[in-house]
């Protein structure tokens, strides 16, 4: 079995092991240790991944290839590359903080388990596809458990923001199918078989009036998973109706699949579309970023802050991914992974939060700092890599991509630029205001004299995050360099 | 007389023997045991089944009226399968309701002698053999919809569907009648040597296809099929909803791709219509529907809408996805019915509402219920998805990104109403829930295969390479 399809069959196995465990202690205790033998195969990656690369000088590494429809040309296409493995460790550490914050889940647990587990299945089998319509069934795959899991565990009007998120990301990734056929029967372009595979296509010159139909379809596509004003809309109730894991796997990984997909499909395969309409989607990432971040800032729910900031956050992904140079592609991977540590880390301390108190609104928080000492700094400190200082990673990711959009010397994306940078203040506003009411001041409420201690697991999931979070803040390079080595070849097709 | 010829007809022939064996055992069965005549009609079902794989020789007979190829042959299989796997969903149902009604030979009669007329259907050589096999297809399937004689409502569905259907089989026959006007021959092979686009062929194209329309439940020929759905017995409908459309749809496609060729430019157009209007027409109605019997009924209208795509191209593509599609949607169709039918055996409730908090009272029953509408949706990794993402890369094959993009658009609408049944059973806990309950083990079997069918289908590839070298036999 090589060291890739493992990702997919060790869940599988997880999964199986779930249905024959009986109650919460088992049922967790069977995913935490699933959860770590999968960070154990991520980080082994990490390392197995340089080791290749000193000798190996493909554009994916560890590829396999499978026939599956001969009829079709679709293959089992498997590989991965710098980008990949990055966002394949981002996906495990998540997942594994995502156990460890629902240790105490009260309802139907091993189902929830197992949902959460499918769910990672998808994200794993995305970012580890290299033959379109692999990508697009794990692509669904991912989709899909979002409607039991914020239908049956979450808060407020779940049945609702289930309804609404699964079929918007649903429509989208229709949208997507008919983008990926029009690429599947351009594919032959230039006289070589039709085929699914990326990087076969990738080399295929796509006729430009073709281009032009599927870019716009296969970024829309992809971009309403990665939250792009206006169809942006699922996300707020959505994040805010989930239980807390399910928030952090969706808004910490499963949005990147969207800047993920743009990057590795809808720019790579169809450059000339993307030069052609990237003013348009610029248009709607700066709205997106500078829209998302005020909206945080008139919000009161804790979970709504957190998710307009995703969206803020995110659209910086996408702007970034528009600029079409290395290094704002690399900020916007760096900001990926970034906010995907940082997202998940909000969404597991908010959730501590309201586990204690019983209640989102800030108006009602205050001092916290005082009576969950552990919790309130954390906070703190996510905020502050939130609104970009430097010494955490969100510094070195926003760094990257202002620096990429600059380069770009036309009236039309400098004033996008100016636009996007102002959102720095706009974030630093809505965060501080947040640390300022809920973690400071006077304690607002006397119950909350008694809260309850930080536990152990709850201690283990926060880390789990914060230390990639400080990490990349402080030591980026090794990082960086990965993930420009693999972007060289989507600079060459630009070019 | 060269008898041996005869065998080319083996599956006809089996099946007559079988309903000839069931009259006669009735004879001799004690009144005590009335209920052996189900394990027996089974049991005689699922060794006529085995035996339509062996294999067999293909030709013509009767000059040219039945003719057999590989691809025919598979068809034939393929509904011997939907049949049996009805048989077992149905098993439990005839046990406790008919046979105590002296009724139990009587429903099996009906609807072997029904799947006899689809055999002749399928295997026609020319129109009076297509007809004869439509009517012999039909009729007794208004007597079974109109089986629980109790009811009134199930009394109200025979007469709406003997009506609609003459009405339909007739028009039918006037369109062949002015087909054979111009080109002088009913018989296949001559036809499509003469036929020409004039105007009363295209004329007669119409109304002849108006009929199988009809069985197809297409739009604007569909208003039938939910009023008779929710009135006969849930096993009729899942027969009506997979068995008789997919027969249909066979026939529609053999013609349409051989007989008709020449007319292809007339009949695309109109089955780009069609499906538009269809797919819309099943989703949008759906989305209200209370009834569970009801909400199957337009879910599968709606899916005979994505069928069309695939007929729509008219070439190898366009026939394996099409008999693809047709296999995996009895599959999933079918589960869905089962479950329908478990719980209306057992409890007599056919509203959603009455589903809700299924999952926590019966698991098992709720997943499979779950699996077969993601099935019907078309979301990975089951089955249904590969059956429609192959339909829709048929049309895009051609060019029609403008449909495939309707296609999509209905296929969101519909995992909407698929989710108001996840959302009823999973999602909402309900105080009068369906207790626990256990069905038989002929229900069970029924699901059990529908269920590992769903799940293997689609991730089995060389199913799919498989009908594409039957299809080939098509020309």
């Amino acid at each position: 079995m090589d060291i890739l399809s493992l990702f997919i069959v060790v869940p599988i196995i997880l999964v199986v092991a779930l249905v024959f465990a009986k109650g919460l202690k088992q049922a967790r205790t069977v995913a935490m240790i699933g959860s770590i033998i999968q960070l154990g195969m991520s980080i082994n990656l990490v390392f197995a991944y340089f080791k290749e690369r000193a000798i190996n000088e493909d554009i994916m590494v560890f590829t396999k290839d499978l026939l599956w429809f001969k009829q079709f040309n679709i293959h089992y296409s498997i590989g991965v590359d710098g980008i990949s493995v990055a966002l394949l460790l981002l996906t495990s550490i998540v997942v594994l903080a995502g156990v460890f914050i629902s240790w105490k889940m009260p309802d139907l647990p091993k189902e929830f388990f197992i949902s959460l587990i499918i769910l990672s299945i998808g994200v794993y089998g995305f970012f580890i596809s290299i033959d379109l319509f692999t990508m697009f069934v794990f692509f669904e795959i991912a989709v899909i458990p979002m409607y039991l899991l914020i239908g049956i565990w979450g808060t407020g009007p779940r049945e609702h923001s289930a309804m609404k998120l699964t079929l918007m990301l649903m429509g989208a990734s229709a949208v997507l199918l008919v983008a990926i056929l029009g690429i599947y029967y351009n594919s032959d372009a230039d006289g070589g078989a039709l085929t699914f595979n990326i990087l076969e296509i990738a080399k295929v010159n796509i006729p430009f009036e073709a281009q032009k139909i599927f870019f716009p379809l296969a970024f829309i596509g992809f971009a309403v998973i990665g939250a792009l004003f206006p169809f942006h809309t699922w996300s707020p109730d959505g994040h805010a109706s989930a239980p807390t894991a399910v928030s952090m796997l969706h808004a910490g990984v499963l949005m990147k699949l969207g800047g993920y997909g743009v990057f590795r499909v809808a720019m790579y395969l169809l450059p000339e579309g993307a030069m052609h309409w990237s003013w348009f989607f610029i248009i709607l990432a700066v709205i997106g970023v500078v829209y998302g971040a005020l909206s945080a800032i008139k919000q009161t729910d804790l979970k709504y802050i957190n998710a307009y900031s995703s969206v803020s956050h995110l659209s910086l992904v996408m702007f970034a991914l528009l600029m079409l140079n290395k290094t704002s592609w690399n900020g916007a991977i760096l900001q990926s992974l970034s906010h995907g540590f940082m997202t998940a880390l909000f969404f597991a301390l908010i959730g501590m939060i309201y586990g204690r108190t019983h209640t989102r609104d800030i108006t009602k928080l205050g001092g916290l700092l005082k009576v969950i000492p552990f919790i309130s700094v954390v906070y703190v400190i996510a905020g502050l890599a939130s609104l970009g200082l430097p010494g955490f990673s969100g510094f070195v990711a926003e760094m990257n991509i202002f620096v990429g959009a600059f380069q770009h010397e036309d009236m039309f994306t400098r004033v996008a630029t100016v636009f996007s940078v102002s959102v720095i203040v706009i974030t630093a506003v809505y965060i501080l205001r947040v640390v300022g009411i809920m973690l400071m001041g006077p304690i607002k409420n006397e119950a909350y004299l008694k809260l309850e201690r930080v536990t152990w697991y709850e201690k283990t999931g926060i880390l789990l995050l914060l230390i990639p979070i400080v990490g990349i803040g402080v030591a980026p390079l090794w990082l960086s360099n990965m993930i420009l080595e693999s972007l060289e070849p989507f600079i060459q097709g630009l070019l | 007389m060269d008898f041996s010829t005869f065998l080319l007809m083996r599956h006809e022939i089996l099946l007559l023997a079988v309903v000839l064996l069931l009259i006669v055992a009735e004879v001799f069965i004690a009144q005590s045991k009335k209920s052996s005549i189900v394990h027996l009609a089974i049991f005689l079902f699922g060794i006529h089944t085995i035996i339509g794989f062996l294999t067999i020789d293909f030709g013509s007979l009767f000059g040219g009226m039945f003719h057999t190829n590989a691809l025919i042959n598979f068809f034939k299989n393929v509904l011997n399968v939907g049949v049996l796997i009805l048989l077992l969903q149905s098993g439990d149902w005839l046990q406790e309701k008919i046979v105590k009604e002296h009724r139990g030979t009587e429903f099996f009669i009906l609807l072997f002698s029904s799947l006899l007329g689809m055999y002749f259907m399928i295997s026609a050589g020319d129109f009076l053999m297509f007809y004869l096999g439509l009517e012999l297809s039909t009729l007794p399937v208004a007597a079974l919809a109109a089986f629980e004689t109790s009811k009134r409502i199930s009394s109200e569905s025979g007469i709406k569907l003997i009506l609609s259907a003459g009405l339909a089989s007739g028009v039918s026959l006037f369109g062949i009648s002015m087909l054979y006007a111009t080109t002088g021959s009913i018989y296949f092979v001559d036809i499509t040597e003469a036929i020409t686009a004039s105007n009363l062929t295209i004329l007669g194209f119409i109304f002849f296809f108006a009929g199988l329309a009809f069985k197809i439940s297409l739009v604007p020929f569909h208003f039938w099929t939910a009023d008779v759905y929710e009135g006969a017995p849930i096993s009729v409908a899942s027969y009506l909803s997979v068995i008789s459309k997919g027969a249909a749809v066979f026939i529609l496609m053999i013609l349409l791709f051989t007989v008709m060729k020449p007319l292809m430019h007339i009949w695309e157009n109109i089955l780009y219509v069609i499906a538009v209007a269809t797919m819309f027409i099943g989703n949008l109605f759906a989305l209200r529907q209370q009834n569970m019997k009801r909400f199957l009924a337009f879910s599968s209208i709606a899916q005979a809408g994505f069928i069309l795509l695939g007929l729509m191209i008219g070439n190898q593509l366009g026939t394996t996805t099409v008999v693809y599609f047709v296999l995996i949607y009895i599959f999933s169709n079918l589960a869905a019915f089962g479950v329908v039918q478990a719980i209306s055996l057992k409890t007599g409730k056919e509203n959603m509402k009455d589903y809700e908090g299924l999952y926590r009272t019966n698991p098992n029953l709720s997943l499979v219920m779950m699996l077969a509408l993601f099935s019907l949706a078309g979301i990975p990794p089951v089955a249904g998805f590969f059956g429609k993402f192959f339909l829709f890369m048929a049309a895009a094959s051609e060019g029609y990104y403008w449909l495939v993009f309707i296609a999509v658009v209905n296929v969101t609408i519909s995992l909407y109403y698929y989710l108001l049944v996840v959302r009823a059973m999973f999602l909402r806990k309900s105080d009068n829930a369906i207790p626990h309950f256990k069905s038989k083990l002929y229900m069970r079997i029924g699901l059990l295969v529908t269920v590992i069918g769903i799940l293997i289908l689609g991730l089995y590839s060389p199913l799919y390479d498989y009908i594409f070298e039957l299809s080939k036999n098509l020309y």
